[in-house]
């Protein structure tokens, strides 16, 4: 029990959640914006994987890190396109498409690795984002270390969060998007294209995934891995779930997740983790996900017109 | 743009644009060989004698169909009934499981093959019953809780196979004990290294046909695919469907890993499956969730990943090209065949 106290009140234990969140918020808030606009897109899980490869990729050949996150994003907005381009004007499966986005983007990810690295058995590593120094704040005590040595691309994400939950709530563009999600045939009826706003959303969502999957090469792990995304994408979206579709609710979801996340690592190190084999503390996340989505499967709000296809005049 | 329904599609159209959609997937492999620099006629010659060019390319792309098929008619059968498992991934461990737990000595001859089958599709089934009764009790999304599903069942099989069912002469590798002798699927033909899965699988394909096309069952599941409320309304136990369905599916997935571990490997390792289940969604759409449609799906899958293997030996372009094709094709053919159904009109 103490162990668990000592865990609980250590500083790591704190900023390690908030770092394991980071990639989370970005993807959950990608997810939230495709769909609020009324298209689940299970993309989201190979999005993650090519934005983590096309950002670490962009700094290993030279890029500084802004512009590997750039490159992350642009190449998210790429596999948002055709996404969009097939669940929107043509309206195909969702699901079908959704998958077949995520295979090929990850296989896409993996075959330009090979290609540009045919040779290497231990992955190259780049200069990651370096945690902040910022006078005074990063020196207060136990908050400082928390909150103020992350580096920038984690207050990138908290300030994204803000940013989606101000657009999607405050601006006649974010009552527009979310009532795609809703009521898309009030939409056209003010004039507005249903298959723009869902587009825009979906594009714009999926640049978003592919930065958070670029965190984990440009801040976490400074190496692109095979496999390192690791359903980290599946969890986002049972993380939307969780979050009821709204953007503060979806970081305190993430954030929750990832101390959590964090507990485990560090649990695996005290007498308990002796105990029991590491595979089930790793089985954890994936448990709590589903866990998640049980308790807010009565109350849950969903988007009303979510995975259906939008066709102009049809009811 | 807008989409016209078409009354009656012509013929041309319905064989046309799937045609054109597999020269869509040609013309991209062959972009992609130009990229990794390889001349790409020569690369598509490879893939193609890879997999059929020898009598041992041809045999290793018929064992390497005999999971897909598996796993290809679990994702048929459940997306008929719009039930959308993607946990074949799962399902197929839980049946290699049963494999090692009921071959490596606790059954005996001639029990011991029937038994360890029957039992490894009660296993696989109840693997998909937990998210399938979230969906009828619950109504939690079953793609989610399939999907994460998968990577916990990947965890336990590294515990087993770190722990209780770690071979103990194995020199600390993470693998079980092999099977013993009697709970091996024997070959088709001596000599010829093909095993009695893939016979097994043929099997399966008719007999799932069978249900789908001769059975109350079959009607109901593809009645509750079309329009579950409908379905709901004409008086169909609809959740109950749902749950026969998915101990089908289920079964039919942990079949894929069972005869993997029984017909090819002979043992249990984490490795037993490069991603099976999710190929099997590629295996099932491209045959129109046909069950003998997938038979063929899957052998020209298993073909393409054969292919490329020996392929990227020869020419060097990496051998994830399978990967990216067999994506390519399932976008490009779910595309061409609701062109079949609409016509595009601009304006």
């Amino acid at each position: 029990m103490s162990d668990l106290f000592d865990i609980l009140l250590s500083v790591s234990f704190w900023a390690a959640a908030i770092r394991i969140a980071s990639p989370l918020i970005f993807a959950t808030m990608g997810e939230l914006i495709c769909e609020r606009a009324g298209v689940l897109n299970l993309g989201i899980e190979g999005i993650m994987v090519i934005g983590a490869f096309a950002g670490w990729m962009a700094v290993y050949l030279g890029a500084p890190l802004w512009l590997g996150v750039t490159a992350a994003m642009a190449a998210g907005m790429l596999f948002g396109l055709l996404h969009a381009t097939l669940t929107v004007p043509f309206g195909l499966s969702q699901h079908v498409v959704g998958l077949g986005v995520t295979m090929l983007a990850t296989s896409t990810s993996y075959f330009a690795y090979r290609l540009a690295l045919p040779e290497v058995t231990s992955p190259p590593k780049i200069a990651p984002f370096a945690p902040m120094d910022l006078p005074i704040l990063s020196d207060i005590p136990f908050l400082g270390p928390v909150l103020f040595q992350q580096t920038a691309l984690t207050w990138a994400a908290l300030i994204c969060a803000g940013l989606v939950g101000f657009v999607l709530f405050r601006t006649p563009l974010g009552l527009a998007v979310r009532a795609a999600g809703e009521n898309p045939a009030a939409v056209e009826a003010q004039g507005l294209s249903v298959t723009g706003l869902r587009m825009g959303a979906v594009i714009v969502g999926s640049g978003l995934m592919a930065v958070g999957g670029s965190f984990l090469t440009l801040s976490a792990f400074s190496s692109f891995f095979f496999e390192m995304v690791n359903g980290r994408g599946w969890i986002c979206i049972a993380l939307v779930v969780f979050g009821a579709w709204r953007p503060g609710k979806a970081v305190l979801g993430a954030l929750l997740f990832a101390a959590f996340d964090a507990l485990q690592i560090r649990l695996q190190q005290t007498p308990l983790g002796a105990h029991l084999p590491y595979q089930v503390f790793l089985m954890a996340p994936y448990l709590l996900s589903i866990l998640a989505l049980i308790l807010m499967s009565r109350r849950a709000e969903v988007p009303a017109a979510l995975m259906v296809p939008y066709r102009k005049g049809e009811r | 743009m807008r989409l016209d329904p078409i009354a009656a599609p012509s013929l041309r159209r319905q064989i046309g644009l799937p045609a054109l959609a597999l020269l869509a997937t040609i013309a991209v492999a062959m972009m992609l060989a130009l990229i990794a620099g390889a001349n790409p006629l020569a690369t598509l010659g490879l893939i193609a004698k890879g997999a059929v060019g020898s009598k041992f390319a041809a045999l290793e792309t018929l064992n390497r169909a005999t999971p897909l098929i598996f796993t290809g008619l679990a994702v048929a059968v459940a997306f008929r009934a719009k039930l959308w498992n993607i946990g074949a991934e799962a399902q197929l461990y839980a049946g290699a499981i049963v494999a090692v737990l009921l071959g490596t000595g606790a059954l005996s001859a001639p029990m011991v093959l029937p038994v360890s089958a029957l039992v490894a599709m009660l296993a696989g089934a109840l693997v998909l019953l937990g998210p399938v009764m979230l969906k009828t009790r619950l109504g939690v999304d079953e793609v989610v809780t399939t999907l994460l599903l998968n990577f916990v069942m990947l965890l336990f099989v590294s515990y087993l196979l770190e722990g209780p069912m770690k071979d103990p002469a194995g020199m600390g590798w993470p693998k079980s004990a092999a099977l013993i002798k009697e709970a091996r699927l024997p070959r088709i033909v001596e000599g010829l290294r093909l095993h009695w899965g893939f016979a097994l699988a043929l099997i399966s394909a008719l007999l799932v046909w069978v249900i789908q096309t001769r059975t109350t069952l079959g009607f109901e599941m593809r009645a509750v695919g079309q329009n579950r409320e409908a379905a709901r309304f004409a008086g169909m136990p609809v959740n109950a469907v749902l749950v026969k369905t998915a101990l089908l599916s289920g079964g039919l997935a942990a079949l894929a890993g069972w005869s993997e571990v029984a017909g090819l490997k002979g043992h249990l390792s984490s490795d037993l499956s490069p991603g099976f289940g999710y190929t099997g969604i590629i295996v099932a759409m491209l045959a129109l969730l046909h069950p003998l449609g997938v038979v063929a799906t899957a052998l020209f899958v298993a073909a393409i990943f054969v292919g490329s293997d020996s392929m990227s030996r020869a020419a060097g372009v990496p051998t994830y090209i399978a990967d990216m094709l067999l994506a390519t094709a399932l976008l490009f053919m779910v595309l061409a065949l609701m062109l079949t159904r609409y016509r595009v009109v601009w304006k």
